[in-house]
């Protein structure tokens, strides 16, 4: 009964934890980051075995690479104590644990017998060309509007982060 | 056809919402936060594409719908990074806890 499809899931899943629970336990904020990219590459991992291969790559180049070095200049270019964290165990964090666990526990009860008699899918068959055609027919303005999306999001971004001096006097051009 | 539990999944997605969860609501480094926010948006692309496959009427559709939520996801992170980076140019920190102008 236990497959290598099984196998691999299992291991993935557990790489993907390990990392999150990195996350919360380190005391550095550079390897929090690097933590953080074990579990972005096990869900890329993941996502090969619900076969889609596209989303993989996909997940491989934005997250592994661009938000992981995005965040890594966010941390280089502030000044951050070393040790990220406060000394001691406050209440609140043990009451946000509590609430966190109560609500993983209530929907866990939600979905922890769920099953669907689905049907086999040929998901796994031209996953790409799938996408691509589902995307420029059924999904063209969504599409379209993500490019708007996507610019609003550059622009804006830029004009956040630029030093706004000489935008108030006309001298200095 | 396949012998994993469509619940084994939606069980780590709902697994690394919650570490997500917990520290975006207990960090005191905001880049650490907007790091545990993707990792909430992640858990959900899991959800939708375990659904694509696994769901009642399996479709290519859960899979575009996770492409779009990447998309926006990483329009947010530029975004966010550029507001933390004007928010420590006045105010010199990135601890979450310091950032409390509003209450004064």
């Amino acid at each position: 009964m236990l497959s290598g499809e099984f196998i691999a899931f299992i291991a993935l899943a557990l790489a993907a934890i390990m990392g999150g629970v990195l996350l919360l336990n380190l005391t550095k904020v550079v390897h929090m980051v690097v933590a953080i990219v074990f579990t972005f590459v096990s869900i890329a991992g993941i996502y090969v075995l619900l076969s889609a291969e596209f989303l993989a790559a996909v997940q491989i180049l934005i997250y592994s690479g661009a938000i992981t070095i995005i965040m890594l200049f966010g941390i280089m270019l502030t000044k951050h104590n070393d040790e990220s964290e406060a000394k001691g165990i406050g209440w609140r964090k043990v009451f946000m644990f509590l609430g966190v666990l109560a609500f993983g526990a209530a929907v866990y009860i939600g979905i922890y017998d769920l099953d669907f008699a689905s049907e086999p899918s040929e998901l796994h068959v031209k996953n790409t060309e799938q996408i691509g055609l589902a995307l420029y027919s059924d999904y063209i303005i969504p599409f379209e509007l993500t490019s708007v999306v996507l610019l609003v999001a550059l622009v804006g971004a830029i004009i956040l982060a630029r030093k706004d001096d000489g935008g108030k006097g006309e001298d200095k051009k | 056809m396949s012998n994993i539990p469509v619940s084994a999944f939606l069980a780590l997605a709902l697994i690394l919402f919650c570490i997500g969860l917990y520290g975006a609501l207990t960090k005191r480094n905001t880049v650490i936060v907007l790091i545990s926010i993707e990792l909430m948006l992640n858990a959900v692309n899991i959800n939708l594409v375990t659904f694509s496959k696994y769901g009642p009427a399996p479709s290519i559709n859960g899979q575009v719908f996770a492409l779009f939520a990447i998309a926006v996801a990483a329009a947010e992170a530029a975004v966010g990074l550029a507001i933390l980076i004007a928010l420590y140019r006045n105010r010199k920190t990135v601890n979450i806890d310091e950032m409390n102008q509003l209450k004064h």
